[in-house]
């Protein structure tokens, strides 16, 4: 037995692929069947050892087959002996003697070494080149993609493509066999040759030559160091500021901007001294400084902190103080100054009257513009506070006075009073330059409209605050409870209403018509203006206004003569629109909805279906001719119109048509123009790349001919699609005619380039040629 | 304030010489010129039935073969010069303006199978049923010279096709296997094969000119690349293709002529679903050639008619035939896509005009703006019922109309019944295949 299992052994080990192969294609059952077959060889073995016994059955061991069951010439299974070979079993031998040291060696090597997988078959392996070939080739394809396409949807294109290159000349040698003729080309010679300036060769003048020259190498050495000192300074500063920057203390830049502030005062105020015109220009700068930041809109609260800090207000004092601080400061800036004209410049300061009005308007705008519609829902109440504090910050008596009446949760803060104290400094600056300035103005007779209107709208301010104060008190009669933040929001609303207000006679009007629509007839319905912009519009257009009845009559009479429609559920609906509007307030949202819903409701194709029909009706009607030749027997010209007896006389009125075939058919339109003569004419089906008939229509009916179009546009119309030279040979198109490069090898070195797969190739056909 | 005066300068108005043409000042007010769609829709229909009075595209027939035009070849360089090969192995080299015979050789015993030019037009090859393989000058031979051919490669077996590279001194042949031949060798310098039977024509991309496609009798169209030596893709159609053709201005479209009486333009980067199918032959479809403009292609038809189809429509936009023309072998259109050539069974080359209508020669800028407008006109009104008649009314020989008669039923027929089938079948177990796919047979990676 020893004996055959070397023999055999080598022989697996040959096709240790197959050994190891073979157990992965039953992973699971493997085990079993090793069992199993272990059971089943120690039944044969016990069955061998009995039939042993009594000797005469030594033939039949002989032949016992170790190997497999099943012999195969390729491979060698294990399924016969049910075990798994494994090269240390087949090692056990060669371990007794020592002079198979060299075959263990090369086993052991082997063990070692991974089985290198088998090929694939020659076709499997050429459907892989091919692929990959495909692939390549037709990614070099598509560069020709969007050549392809533009030359598809080119409106014209032109052989042959390759142009014939303009050859190109260098300057000088188009220069040399040129003389300067006309004096003004001698001259333009004379003075460059004056400044040794290059005629032929436009590199470098003389003097640039010279200063090239000029600069020895220790300047330049000395150059660069400066040049890189300054750079080491700059970034030195640049990481500076960026460190400063960086710092996150808020305090550190409270007080720092602080310092700013003071250090500028002071210095405004020293200049002030000594200098007063530079101090009003300092102040103009100031003052654009501050319509920069009005027009950045800073200050409201869209921005992120303050955003946070509305969120913080509710529960935190300091945060709400911030709020109101940026709120004021908002205000401040978004306050309009009043440009005051020159006309206004004697009377100006006593007129309180007259400046409250723009005032007035002004406070409007700038209320409406709205600070915090957040804010707006939960506090609707409170509109009048917002104003209350402007006053408090811009003017100081009041401000004083409400500070007391407001006094709890405002803690006088120390910062805010430095703020205020700024405020006012910077006011009462305005106010003493401004009259400085007016009094300058008065010596000079020369005033800066700047100051002037400054001076202006400072008074103006001053009496408007005046002005607002008288007002409060009316106004405050909605509510005196403090709240955090200001609100402006009923403002607008207000005024909103007013126009609505006054102008609701007009629309009762509408009503009332809109009401006996109803009652005469539903149809009406479709001059409804059913959406609350067509309401507006109406109501904003009272020019328009005393047309519409009449309208609205004449189609009521066309409606009742065709009477259809009469009844149509949301025509009811619509009627109750008006009367829910002028009902609550709250309810309005909800209507609007209801009536969006209407809008777009079913009725509205009968309406549409309607006015269709009308329309179609009225242009069917014959037409009256006018001949009236404005000028003839009378004088002619512009503004002049033709009397209206010679309107008269030459209106050749149309005849009546016979009746409509649909005259009586209230839901169908028929078409009465269409001739069936001319229909053998026209096309029946919308061709293909058209995708409506109106633009077919369109296509047809401009026309390209040379007598409706001029010369140029002719011939831009009427350019052929593809255009041929006379006895030009058109090549294929070339890589380097659409600008690609091609590639510079070329084929035929390539395929000489490729010798392995070809000299196979070359042997494989060789080989055919002897077979044949 | 400007004052406006009345100023006449003779300048403006006399003409220099009589040849001068008098300039018209025109008023465009459309008030004044009403009525502009009646007016050009009259424009168009008389336009276009001068077209059809004009439509006299045959030119000249060229006679002196004495067997059936087999090939066809154009010379690269010369609009004049055609070379074609005859089935008796003769050789005939035309010029066209001439319209005679410059020279006849005879190349080969058997059929001449196929004729290309060098790219540089100095030389041409023939392959022939004597498995020959030779180069000849296309200068006549010198006085007391022996019309020899410069090189003669005897092949192994019969070669059915040849075609030269467009930029450089290769050729390929067909036959059992396609060769890529070195023009100085005696051997092919690769082979390329995929399957065993036998290809009956090859052709070189224009454009990537290492491209190379190829047809074969087993119904398939093969694409080769030549510089890795290997076959790309190939696809089975239902019938066999007979010949195909690149478009000059597009790199990736060809059209495959095709025995199932239709022609195929196919993208060879997706050759599951051809462009487009082109019918209109009422036989099999035996050679095409594009224009050189990419636009139109022209397709010789075993039904003794040659059609022209534009590129992108599935049916042709004209169609030529005479009484004597017999089934036409081969079919070129000339390099000014002005002129089409086509070899046919009885022995003569015809040559016709590739716009009917057209008027030959040079015209003056009156007569190119009058073309154009005309043109113009019948493209815009050519949806319109009576100018759509006129415009494709053509003439056809009783048998091919009774054929297209035939055909239509038959179309008709099958049709209703797969309509029938569909109809009676459980939805979705009859899939709808459409026309285009209908003729694929298979994509072999």
């Amino acid at each position: 037995m020893s004996v055959v299992r070397p023999a055999e052994s080598l022989m697996a080990l040959s096709k240790q692929e197959e050994l190891e192969d073979f157990p992965n294609d039953y992973p699971l059952s493997t085990s079993e069947d090793e069992e199993d077959s272990g059971g089943d060889r120690k039944h044969q073995k016990l069955l061998e050892a009995i039939s042993s016994l009594d000797g005469k059955n030594r033939q039949k061991l002989a032949e016992r087959s170790e190997a497999s069951l099943k012999v195969s010439e390729f491979t060698v299974s294990s399924e016969g002996s049910g075990e798994r070979l494994v090269l240390s079993d087949l090692l056990e031998p060669v371990k007794t003697s020592s002079s198979l040291a060299t075959v263990k060696k090369q086993l052991n090597r082997i063990k070692s070494k991974k089985t290198v997988e088998l090929p694939l078959n020659k076709e499997e392996v050429e459907r892989v080149h091919r692929e990959v070939a495909f692939n390549k080739t037709s990614q070099a394809l598509s560069k020709w993609d969007p050549i392809v396409l533009k030359n598809r949807q080119a409106e014209q294109l032109v052989f042959p493509i390759e142009k014939e290159q303009s050859a190109f000349a260098p300057i000088e040698h188009v220069l040399n066999g040129w003389n300067a003729r006309t004096p003004l080309e001698q001259e333009i010679f004379n003075l460059l040759s004056k400044n040794k300036q290059p005629v032929t060769d436009p590199l470098l003048t003389p003097m640039e030559k010279a200063s090239l020259k000029a600069m020895s190498l220790e300047e330049a050495k000395m150059r660069r160091a400066e040049l890189q000192r300054a750079r080491a300074l700059q970034s030195y500063y640049e990481a500076r500021a960026r460190r400063e920057k960086r710092i996150k203390s808020k305090k550190y830049h409270r007080v720092l901007k602080k310092e700013r502030a003071k250090k500028v005062l002071k210095e405004f105020e020293e200049l002030q001294k000594v200098d007063p015109t530079a101090a009003l220009e300092e102040l103009e700068k100031l003052e654009k400084a501050r319509m920069m930041e009005r027009m950045s809109l800073k200050h409201q609260n869209s921005g992120k902190w303050a955003k946070s800090k509305a969120i913080m207000a509710k529960y935190d004092l300091e945060a709400r103080q911030a709020m109101q601080d940026q709120l004021a400061r908002n205000k401040e800036l978004t306050q309009k100054l009043q440009v005051a004209s020159e006309s206004e410049e004697e009377g100006g300061v006593e007129e309180e009257g007259d400046l409250l009005v723009p005032d007035a308007v002004n406070e409007a705008h700038m209320t409406a513009d709205g600070l915090n519609p957040w804010m707006v829902r939960n506090h609707p109440g409170d509109a009048k506070e917002a104003e209350i504090q402007k006053d408090r910050e811009q003017l100081p008596e009041p401000m004083a006075s409400e500070a007391s009446e407001s006094e709890g949760e405002e803690r006088p803060v120390a910062e805010e009073e430095i703020l205020l104290k700024e405020f006012e400094e910077r006011r009462l600056v305005r106010k003493t330059s401004g009259l400085n300035q007016d009094t300058k103005a008065v010596d000079r007779q020369e005033t800066k409209d700047t100051s002037s209107q400054e001076v202006l709208s400072e008074l103006r301010a001053l009496s408007q605050k005046l002005n607002k104060d008288k007002h409060q008190p009316r106004k405050q009669k909605v509510s005196l409870e403090r709240t955090v933040l200001p609100v402006q929001r009923e403002e607008p609303a207000q005024e909103e209403e007013v126009p609505l207000l006054l102008q609701r006679p007009e629309r009762a009007e509408t009503l009332e018509e809109l009401e006996e629509l109803g009652k005469e007839g539903c149809l009406q319905n479709k001059e409804l203006p059913r959406s609350a912009l067509e309401r507006q519009q109406l109501e904003r257009n009272p020019v328009n206004q005393p047309g519409a009845p009449k309208e609205k009559k004449r189609k009521e009479q066309m409606i009742d003569l065709q009477n259809i429609l009469t009844t149509e559920s949301p025509s009811v609906k619509s009627l109750a629109v008006p009367t829910t509007i002028e009902e609550l307030e709250n309810e309005q949202e909800r209507d609007q909805k209801q009536m969006i819903r209407e809008a777009f409701a079913g009725d509205d194709v009968i309406r549409d279906f309607l006015k269709e029909k009308r329309e179609v009706v009225e242009e069917s009607k014959p037409k009256d001719v006018d001949l009236t030749l404005p000028g003839w027997g009378e004088w002619g010209g512009m503004g002049l119109k033709p009397s209206a007896k010679k309107r008269q006389r030459f209106l050749i009125k149309a005849p009546e048509g016979p009746p409509r075939k649909d005259k009586n058919l209230p839901n169908v339109i028929i078409n009465e123009k269409r001739n069936i003569q001319a229909a053998a004419h026209q096309v029946r089906v919308l061709p293909y790349p058209f995708t409506h008939h109106q633009q077919f229509e369109r296509t047809i009916q401009t026309p390209i001919g040379s007598t409706w179009n001029t010369q140029r546009a002719f011939q831009k119309l009427t350019t052929p699609k593809v255009v041929t030279k006379l006895g030009h040979i058109i090549k294929p198109i070339k890589a380097e005619d659409v600008g690609y490069r091609s590639s510079s090898r070329s084929d035929l070195s390539v395929i000489q380039r490729n010798p392995k797969r070809l000299s196979l190739r070359h042997k494989k056909q060789l080989k055919k040629n002897s077979k044949d | 304030m400007k004052v406006k005066m009345l100023s006449r300068n003779p300048d403006h108005y006399v003409r220099e010489t009589k040849l001068d043409l008098q300039r018209v000042p025109r008023n465009y007010d459309p008030t004044l010129h009403p009525f502009e769609v009646p007016r050009e829709y009259v424009r168009a229909l008389n336009a276009t039935k001068l077209e059809r009075v004009f439509a006299k595209p045959f030119l000249a027939s060229l006679d002196g073969h004495r067997d059936g035009v087999n090939c066809l070849a154009k010379h690269p360089k010369s609009l004049a010069t055609v070379l074609s090969g005859a089935c008796d192995g003769e050789v005939r080299i035309w010029n066209l303006t001439k319209r005679n015979c410059v020279r006849a050789i005879q190349a080969h015993e058997g059929f001449v199978r196929g004729i290309c030019t060098r790219f540089c037009g100095s030389s041409f090859f023939t392959v022939g049923d004597d498995k020959t393989v030779k180069q000849w000058k296309m200068d006549g031979p010198g006085f007391g010279e022996e019309e020899e051919p410069l090189h003669t490669i005897l092949g192994k077996t019969v070669y059915t096709g040849i075609d030269h590279h467009w930029k450089e001194a290769v050729f390929a042949t067909c036959g059992q296997q396609v060769d890529i031949w070195d023009e100085q060798r005696t051997s092919p310098i690769c082979s390329m094969t995929w399957g065993f039977d036998s290809i009956c024509s090859v052709k070189f991309n224009p454009i990537e000119t290492f491209l190379l496609g190829s047809c074969a009798s087993d119904r398939n169209i093969v694409l080769y690349d030549m510089r890795q030596a290997t076959p790309l893709k190939k696809v089975i159609l239902d019938m066999r293709t007979n010949t195909l053709c690149w478009n000059p201005m597009e790199a990736f479209i060809f059209t495959a002529a095709n025995e199932d009486y239709n022609l195929y333009t196919f993208d060879m980067r997706a050759l599951d679903t051809p462009v487009m199918v082109h019918m209109d032959h009422v036989s099999a479809v035996l050679d095409v050639d594009y224009s050189p403009t990419g636009k139109e292609f022209v397709s010789a038809s075993f039904d003794k008619s040659i059609r022209i189809f534009p590129v992108d429509k599935s049916r042709s936009r004209e169609v030529y035939h005479t009484k004597r023309m017999q089934h036409v072998i081969c079919v070129r259109w000339t390099s000014d896509s002005r002129y089409i050539m086509c070899g046919s069974d009885e022995m003569n080359i015809r040559l016709w005009k590739a716009n009917a209508s057209e008027k030959l020669g040079v015209l003056t800028s009156r007569e190119k703006a009058a073309k154009d407008y005309n043109q113009k006109l019948k493209e815009k009104f050519q949806h319109h019922p009576h100018i759509k008649r006129i415009s494709r009314h053509r003439h056809l020989p009783k048998s091919i109309y009774s054929q297209i008669q035939e055909q239509r039923i038959m179309k008709e027929a099958r049709r209703r019944k797969e309509v029938n089938r569909l109809k009676h079948s459980k939805p979705g177990s009859v899939p709808i295949v459409s026309e285009k796919k209908k003729h694929i047979v298979a994509v072999v990676k």
